[in-house]
């Protein structure tokens, strides 16, 4: 699957200063990526991936979807959406049926399944995000905690089967253990599953480690669109945004500035690591 | 979409009918509108609209302004003035087609409610356009407090206003969000006929009042954490003063009132 | 005499239920920076709860400035000691207006007019957030609302401030931002703070890490002390900030590193 973003600009109907959410975008996003998408608040994230599943349309440009202009008056945004899952920030506000399993059953539905196949979906989908199905399914989502509320919400999205998961900041709020297991699942969706996965996130360490393709938005424009390497080398440039370096990348440039000469494109703990002891020995201390 | 919703239809301009006190305003308009019901010849209208239009000068609301807030009542008036030229008998007949006759009465108290109507709603909208919702509630709570005896709970009630205006913003930014959050999975708000859309809007509803729900509790909890228990003893970081400039309204306005009533 | 004091408290909130927080002893003296952590459910929003009396014990008793919670005389006196900033920055603010948000305790508190003025100032200006005194809350980022909410607490001139995961709903600016803010507040004003949270980063400045597991305190003691035992906190679902981990990785590579809770810290210790 094709996404592609042609001289996209969006302005908001009320915003009374008129300016651009987006300025001439454009983005091309093929299979089998996993892209994490940074950029201060308000630098246009979210109208970027809204714009990707015919949320927003743009003022100006075109969204081409496997070669369709999705922005034309006639297109099936269903078509798209199912294609294409966005989970929102704080999924599990939308929740809102009595139990887990109508809950997550809401969009396979929409998509006119049977109801085998829909239940089919239910269960990968809870599976997926670690959910039991049997414990799960006939409780009411608004018991579970925060946590599990989520992975519900998750999972909602994950049973339209989607090809490109994009996920607006998703482990806002989240304590460490629930973060660690969104990252594996994110893992195990873009390993095994072969999605495309778009991850909105401040968390730099998660976007360094996770994606193979970084893009940083400021102020409506995308400044950079490069491997995470590259990208996160510019340090100067990603201090000016007002945006953190992964801790690593951090802690390594310090230690190469004080002569430490440490490699800085690494993102890993263990690699990194491996990397200051073995430099370490070689020179003992600096 | 809805980020810079206005609430209300007030218009921060720095003039004396902006300056002066929300209560004494608030009374003010109260007497005009009653004196306003008892004008009964065009004469009367015609001073009265005389006021209004010194009051909309001294304001400095564009007088555009105040024609585009009667829109919303266009059908209102218009019903009025067909109902009362098509039904109200009396008088010389103007025009005849079959049973359908248009008679001078008609006529008269057509334009005559009309009149009313439109002066009362630019009166009120003056009103509005010239007092911020956080002065309004101030006002009407003061005005209330007598009834504080009988048991009306008046600062409560202005610290509900208060809170309204505060969240509405908040819940419409929220329901534009799950709207677009249920549109992802496929939800149609769109299609389908009367019952099938309001059925459409549970996705939406529910969320959205689960959410009111909860930032109520959460909003208890803080205003509780706040000390706040309830409206006795508490004071006001501006405190409403009446100046010279509300005492000479307030006395041209009781005139006017007088003129109207005995005109 | 310490500020706050936990005495022997349980609590849970109904009968039926096995209790939610078991046999805490605490004490928190005046001046102090306290941090909480532990995993979701622990019970720290509870035990933040009881401190300004918007719980009261099942059992055992919580003892603010000398006044008990039990009595409900001192619901008053002691939540105008001790102020709370809650995590969801748009659900704490009650007014249209900034400065009259930050009016809300003090005109609770029936405190006069003029004196109400002097302290909105002097609270917004503690906060930087005097530019924004005649805003609406709803245009103001999530850091900056968090902010104006605790101007709302220190307008009533507290002893204390409980914050209950103040930065969860933030961005690393608006983090920045409000932690900034009350180690400002905790060192120039000697406001003693309570700060609950899930990022690890934000309590290596704290005098004391309090961890929370189960309804009990699973242990208490200096930051460097409480990171030490990485595995012992990983077990709880929780972290330790990346820097200690990586400090706590290389000493087993044979690298000699003293404590440190920071990059800073560790940088020096590594090429000093
Ligand atoms: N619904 C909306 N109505 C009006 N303006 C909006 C809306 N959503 C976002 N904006 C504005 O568009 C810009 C980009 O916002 P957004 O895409 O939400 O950024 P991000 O997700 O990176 O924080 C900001 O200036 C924001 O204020
Ligand atoms: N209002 C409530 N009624 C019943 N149980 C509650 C309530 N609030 C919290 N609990 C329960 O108390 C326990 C501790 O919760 P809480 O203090 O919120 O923990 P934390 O803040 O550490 O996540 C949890 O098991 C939670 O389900
Ligand atoms: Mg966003
Ligand atoms: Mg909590």
């Amino acid at each position: 699957m094709l996404i592609e973003l042609k001289n996209v600009s969006h302005i908001y109907d009320d915003d009374l200063k008129g300016t651009e959410a987006l300025k001439d975008i454009n983005l091309r996003i093929s299979d089998q990526e996993f892209i994490g998408l940074v950029g201060h608040t308000g630098s246009g994230k979210s109208t970027l991936v809204q714009m990707l599943n015919g949320l927003i349309k743009p003022s100006s440009g075109s969204v081409i979807i496997d070669g369709v202009n999705i922005t034309g008056e006639k297109t099936s945004l269903l078509g798209i959406r199912r294609k294409i899952g966005l989970v929102f920030q704080y999924p599990e506000h939308q929740l809102f049926e009595e139990t887990v399993y109508g809950d997550v059953a809401f969009g396979p539905r929409n998509l006119g399944l049977s109801e085998e196949e829909v239940e089919l979906r239910v269960k990968e989908a809870l599976e997926l995000v670690g959910l039991d199905y049997e414990e799960f399914k006939d409780r009411s989502p608004f018991n579970l905690s925060g946590g599990q509320q989520r992975k519900v919400a998750i999972a909602g999205v994950l049973a339209m089967k989607p090809e490109v998961l994009i996920l607006d900041e998703p482990s806002a709020g989240l304590d460490p253990q629930g973060r660690q297991q969104l990252i594996s699942l994110l893992e195990y969706l873009y390993n095994n599953k072969g999605m495309t996965i778009i991850l909105v996130s401040h968390r730099m360490e998660e976007i360094a480690r996770l994606s193979n393709r970084v893009i940083v938005m400021s102020e409506g424009e995308i400044v950079f669109d490069d491997s995470p390497a590259r990208v996160f080398s510019e340090v100067e440039k990603i201090r000016e945004l007002g945006l953190d370096l992964p801790e690593i990348t951090e802690i390594l440039w310090r230690l190469n500035g004080k002569g430490l000469r440490v490699r800085t494109d690494i993102f890993s703990l263990a690699e990194a690591v491996e990397e200051i002891s073995r430099e370490l020995r070689g020179s003992s201390k600096c | 979409m809805l980020r810079n919703i206005t609430i209300g239809q007030y218009m921060a301009r720095d003039s004396i009918i902006h300056n002066m006190d929300p209560r004494i305003k608030i009374v003010i308009t109260i007497m005009m509108i009653t004196a306003l019901f008892f004008i009964d010849s065009f004469s009367g209208y015609g001073l009265f609209f005389l006021s209004v239009l010194v009051i909309i000068s001294l304001s400095r609301i564009p007088l555009l302004r105040i024609i585009k807030g009667l829109r919303p009542v266009l059908f209102l008036v218009m019903l009025t003035l067909i109902l009362h030229v098509f039904f109200t008998r009396g008088g010389e007949v103007i025009w005849q087609w079959g049973f359908i006759s248009i008679e001078a009465e008609g006529l008269y108290t057509g334009f005559f409610m009309v009149t009313r109507i439109v002066l009362l709603i630019i009166f009120t909208s003056l009103l509005t356009l010239t007092t911020s919702p956080l002065e309004l509630t101030d006002g009407i709570e003061y005005l209330l407090s007598p009834l504080k005896r009988v048991g009306v709970p008046a600062s409560e009630l202005a610290m509900m206003m208060t809170i309204a205006l505060r969240f509405i913003p908040t819940l419409l930014e929220e329901a534009d969000k799950i709207m677009k959050a249920q549109m992802a999975r496929g939800a149609d708000f769109e299609s389908g006929n009367i019952v099938k859309r309001a059925r459409n809007l549970i996705p939406l509803l529910v969320p959205l009042f689960i959410s009111a729900f909860r930032r109520a509790d959460d909003l208890a909890l803080a205003m509780e954490s706040r000390c706040y228990h309830g409206g006795e003893g508490r004071t006001r970081l501006y405190e409403l003063k009446v100046k010279g400039t509300d005492f000479a309204a307030l006395g041209v306005a009781l005139l006017l009132c007088m003129v109207f009533i005995y005109f | 005499m310490a500020l706050i004091e936990l005495r022997g408290v349980d609590f849970s909130y109904s009968e039926m239920e096995t209790p939610v927080l078991k046999n805490i002893n605490l004490t928190v003296e005046a001046g102090e920076f306290v941090s909480i952590i532990g995993g979701n459910g622990s019970g720290k929003s509870t035990l933040a709860k009881l401190l300004n009396v918007l719980l009261v014990p099942s059992a055992g008793e919580v003892i603010v400035d000398g006044m008990n919670t039990a009595d409900e005389e001192n619901w008053l006196k002691i939540r105008q000691k001790v102020g709370m900033v809650f995590q969801n920055p748009d659900n704490q603010l009650v007014a249209t207006r900034v400065e009259d948000d930050v009016a809300f305790g003090p005109e609770n508190l029936g405190i006069p007019s003029p004196e109400i003025r002097k302290r909105v100032d002097k609270a917004l200006e503690a906060v930087g957030m005097e530019k924004f005194k005649d805003n609406p809350p709803h245009n103001l980022s999530g850091g900056q609302k968090q902010r104006v909410a605790i101007a709302g607490v220190i307008a009533m001139e507290p002893e204390c401030i409980v914050l209950d995961e103040p930065t969860a709903m933030l961005d690393p600016q608006g983090r920045k931002e409000v932690m900034e803010t009350i180690h400002f507040l905790n060192k120039e004003k000697g406001i003693t703070i309570i700060h609950i949270t899930h990022f690890m980063e934000e309590t290596v400045g704290a005098d004391r890490v309090i961890v929370m597991n189960q309804g009990s305190i699973h242990k208490s003691g200096l930051p460097l002390e409480i990171f030490r035992e990485i595995d012992d906190l990983k077990k709880l679902g929780l972290d330790v900030p990346l820097v200690v981990e990586l400090a706590h990785e290389l000493r087993k590579k044979g690298v000699e590193i003293p404590a440190i809770l920071s990059i800073n810290e560790l940088v020096d210790s590594l090429c000093s």
